[in-house]
C-alpha cells in the first residue's frame, strides 16, 4: 500500500478513526477521573458519536479505502447516520436509568462507542474478512452490554445466551465465507458478483450463501434465528435493550442488503427464496407470538422480529425501490423503536423501581395524558394504521414486492400486519379505558424529549416524507 | 513421498484417536491432555503441508496458553464432570442423526464440485514461493501493509474482550489491605516506633 492509498484510505474513514480513538481516550477518562465518572463520559461518548456523525454527512467523500475492504458510497452513509442517531439516543436515555438501577459503570458507554464502531465497520463493510471483523466487533460489545447488570441473575443469563448463540452463528456465518472463497476463489463483495457471473453457479457456493445468510438472520433475528431475542431484550437492562431494538439492527440489515444485492447479485432466483422464506416465516411468527405476551419487553421482542420481516418484504424484491422501501422501514422502525422504549423505561413506579408488565400501563389516560397519547400514536404507527409513519413504510416495500409479482409475499405481509395490529391495540385499550393501578414517578425529561420527537415524527411524516424520500432514493442508486 | 505419506497417515491416526479419547476419557485431566496430544498431531500435520506458521501458532497459542488454561479450570474449579456427562448419552442419538445428515449434505455437494480454480491456483502456489520466502517473512510482508485495516480492527475486537472480562469480573472490595509503598516508605521512627520505658517487676 503506497502513502498516497494510505492517505486517501485515513480520510475515507475518519469517522470510524474518531470513533476508535474516541473510545479509548474516553476508557483512559473514565479510568482515571474513578468510578463516579460516567455521567461525563457519557455525555463525552455523545459528543463524539455527534461530531463523526457531522464529519461522516459534511466532510467524508465517496470510494474505496484499504484495498477495496472499506467503501463508503451514499447508502453507507445514509445507514451510518441512522446507526449513529440509534446510538446517541439509546445513550442520552441510559444515564438517568443506569444511575436507578446502579449499573452506572464508566464502560457502559465506551462498550456503546466500541460497539457503533463495530456497526459503522459492518455498514461499509465489502470483503467478507471486514464483514465479519465488524460484525465480531459490535456482538462482542453487545454481548458484554447485554450482561451489564452482572448482579442480577436475568441480566447474565441473557449475556450468556446471547454470548452462546452468537457464536453459534458466527461459526456458520464463517463457515458460509470460507464456501463462498473456496468457490469464487475471493473475498471482496465485488470479485465475487465478477466469479459468479463468468461461470454457471455451483450447487457448493448456493451452500455457502445459505450459511452466510443464516449468520446475519441470526444478527437481525428474523426466523428461523430468532430464539435469543425475546429473553435477551427481557434479560438486559431496558437502556441496553433500546441499544439492540435499534442500532444493530440497522446496521446488520445494512449488511444483508449490501451481501446480496452486491456480492449475489448474479444468483437472485436462489437468495430470493432463501429471504421470502425468512420474511414470511418472521412476520408471521411475530403477529402471533406477540398476542400472548405480557411483558411490554418480550412484546417488543417479538415486534421486531415481525418488523424485520416487514423490511425484508422489500429486500425479497431486489429492485431499486426494495432497496429504498427497506432503507425508509429501516428508518421508520427505529424511530418508532426509540420512542416505544423511552416510554418503557418512563415505566416506573416509587416503591418498586422500573415496571415491565403490559397491564402496569393500565389508566396511564389519567395519570399521565401527554405520555399516553405519545404511546397510543406510536403503537398506532407500529401497527402500520395511516396516517402514520409506520403506514408509510410497510406501504413502500408492499408495493416494491408487487412490482416485483411477489403476490403472495405483499398478500401475507398485509394479513400479518392485521393480526399484528391487535397486540398494539390491546396497550392503546388498555392505557385509555382500564382502571389505573397507580401512577409512574415524573417521567425524566430526556425521555420525555425522546418519546415526544418519535412521536411528532411519525405523526407528521408526511410533512417530511419527500426530503427523506429523495435521500432514501439517493442511497439505493448506489447499487442500481 | 513415501516417508510423507507414513508420517501423514501417522499424525493423522494420533490427531484423530486422541481427539475421540478427550470425549471418552473418564478423567477430565486426561481429557485436557489427549486435547494437547490433538494440537501437536494437528501441528505435524501443518508441518508436513509446509505451513510452519501455523503449526509453531498452534502450540504457541493453543498449548501454551488455551490448553493450560483448561487445565487450570478443570483443576481448580470444583465442577462435576461426571454428573455434567451423565446427560450426554440421551442427546447423542438426536446429534448423532444431525451429525449424519449434515455429513451427508455435505459430501453431497462437495463431491460432484470442484474449487474455483483461482482459489485452488492460489492454494497450490503460495504467493511467493516458498523457496524464495517463508511463511512467517510471507505474512509479514502483508499483515501490516495490505491487511493492516483487518490487523486493526482486530486489535479493537481484543480491546473489547478485555474490557468485557474487566467489566464483568473485577470487584472492588472494601477493608482489603492493599501495600501502599509511599506510606510504607514515608514512616519515620516518630510514627512507627512507641518508646514504653517499663518499669521492673510491672509489665506493660
Amino acid at each position: 500500500m503506497t502513502p498516497e492509498i494510505l492517505t486517501s484510505s485515513l480520510q475515507l474513514s475518519v469517522p470510524e478513526l474518531m470513533l476508535a480513538v474516541g473510545a479509548m481516550v474516553l476508557l483512559m477518562v473514565g479510568v482515571f477521573s474513578g468510578e463516579k465518572s460516567v455521567t461525563m463520559v457519557n455525555g463525552l461518548a455523545v459528543a463524539l458519536l455527534i461530531m463523526a456523525g457531522l464529519v461522516l454527512v459534511l466532510v467524508t467523500g465517496n470510494g474505496e479505502a484499504f484495498n477495496g475492504a472499506f467503501l463508503s458510497d451514499p447508502f453507507a452513509k445514509f445507514m451510518k447516520v441512522l446507526a449513529l442517531i440509534g446510538a446517541i439516543t439509546a445513550m442520552v436515555m441510559t444515564v438517568g436509568h443506569a444511575k436507578a438501577e446502579r449499573i452506572d459503570k464508566f464502560e457502559l458507554p465506551v462498550l456503546f462507542v466500541l460497539a457503533t464502531l463495530g456497526m459503522m465497520l459492518m455498514i461499509s463493510a465489502n470483503d467478507m474478512i471486514a464483514l465479519y471483523m465488524g460484525l465480531e466487533l459490535q456482538s462482542l460489545a453487545l454481548y458484554v452490554v447485554a450482561a451489564i447488570n452482572r448482579d442480577s441473575q436475568r441480566s447474565t443469563e441473557a449475556g450468556l445466551k446471547y454470548f452462546v448463540l452468537g457464536a453459534l452463528s458466527s461459526g456458520m456465518l464463517l463457515y458460509g465465507a470460507s464456501l463462498v472463497y473456496g468457490y469464487t476463489g475471493h473475498t471482496g463483495f465485488d470479485e465475487i458478483a465478477a466469479a459468479i457471473s463468468g461461470g454457471e453457479r455451483s450447487l457448493g457456493l448456493i451452500f455457502g450463501l445459505v450459511f452466510l445468510l443464516a449468520g446475519v438472520a441470526f444478527k437481525i433475528s428474523a426466523v428461523p434465528f430468532h430464539m435469543w431475542t425475546p429473553d435477551v431484550y427481557e434479560g438486559a437492562p431496558t437502556p441496553v435493550t433500546a441499544f439492540f431494538a435499534a442500532a444493530p439492527k440497522v446496521a446488520a440489515m445494512a449488511l444483508f442488503v449490501r451481501i446480496v444485492i452486491v456480492a449475489f447479485e448474479p444468483v437472485t432466483l436462489d437468495w430470493q427464496q432463501i429471504v421470502v422464506f425468512i420474511s414470511i416465516g418472521s412476520m408471521v411468527l411475530g403477529a402471533f407470538a406477540a398476542i400472548g405476551q405480557k411483558n411490554i419487553k418480550r412484546l417488543m421482542a417479538y415486534s421486531s422480529i415481525a418488523h424485520m420481516g416487514f423490511a425484508l418484504v422489500g429486500l425479497a424484491a431486489g429492485s431499486q425501490a426494495g432497496v429504498r422501501g427497506v432503507i425508509l422501514y429501516m428508518l421508520i422502525y427505529m424511530v418508532m423503536t426509540l420512542g416505544t422504549f423511552a416510554c418503557i423505561l418512563a415505566m416506573r413506579r416509587k416503591e418498586d423501581g422500573n415496571v415491565e408488565q403490559i397491564d402496569d400501563l393500565a389508566g396511564l389516560s389519567s395519570t399521565n395524558p401527554f405520555m399516553a397519547l405519545m404511546l397510543t400514536i406510536l403503537m398506532f404507527s407500529l401497527a402500520g394504521i395511516p396516517p402514520l409513519a409506520g403506514f408509510f413504510g410497510k406501504y413502500f416495500v408492499f408495493v416494491a414486492a408487487i412490482e416485483a409479482k411477489l403476490y403472495a409475499l405483499a398478500i401475507i405481509g398485509v394479513l400479518a400486519s392485521v393480526i399484528g395490529a391487535y397486540y398494539y391495540l390491546r396497550i392503546v385499550k388498555i392505557m385509555w379505558f382500564d382502571q389505573p393501578s397507580g401512577s409512574f414517578v415524573p417521567v425524566a425529561g430526556e425521555l420525555k424529549l425522546v418519546f415526544g420527537i418519535s412521536g411528532l415524527f411519525v405523526l407528521f411524516y408526511v410533512i417530511v416524507s419527500n426530503p427523506l424520500g429523495l435521500a432514501a432514493d439517493v442511497a439505493a442508486k448506489t447499487f442500481f | 513421498m513415501g516417508l510423507q505419506a507414513l508420517f501423514f497417515y501417522l499424525f493423522a491416526f494420533v490427531a484423530v484417536a486422541s481427539a475421540f479419547m478427550v470425549i471418552a476419557a473418564r478423567n477430565p485431566v486426561h481429557s485436557v491432555l489427549f486435547l494437547i496430544l490433538t494440537f501437536f498431531n494437528a501441528a505435524g500435520l501443518f508441518l508436513l503441508t509446509g505451513a510452519e506458521f501455523l503449526a509453531m501458532i498452534l502450540l504457541v497459542v493453543y498449548v501454551g496458553a488455551v490448553a493450560v488454561l483448561f487445565l487450570f479450570v478443570v483443576m481448580m474449579l470444583d465442577v462435576d464432570f461426571a454428573e455434567m456427562k451423565s446427560g450426554a448419552l440421551e442427546y447423542a442419538p438426536v446429534g448423532a442423526l444431525v451429525g449424519i445428515i449434515l455429513a451427508a449434505e455435505l459430501i453431497i455437494v462437495l463431491a460432484g464440485n470442484t474449487f474455483h480454480p483461482a482459489a485452488a491456483g492460489s492454494g497450490a502456489s503460495p504467493i511467493p514461493a516458498l523457496s524464495e520466502r517463508t511463511n512467517t517473512q510471507a505474512l509479514g510482508d502483508v499483515l501490516y501493509t495490505d491487511y493492516i485495516f483487518y490487523f486493526q480492527i482486530a486489535g479493537m475486537v481484543l480491546l473489547v474482550a478485555m474490557i468485557g472480562a474487566i467489566v464483568l469480573t473485577l470487584r472492588h472490595r472494601e477493608h482489603i489491605k492493599r501495600q501502599d509503598i509511599n506510606q510504607q516508605v514515608a514512616r519515620t521512627p516518630e510514627t512507627a516506633i512507641e518508646v514504653v520505658k517499663v518499669k521492673p517487676g510491672q509489665g506493660i
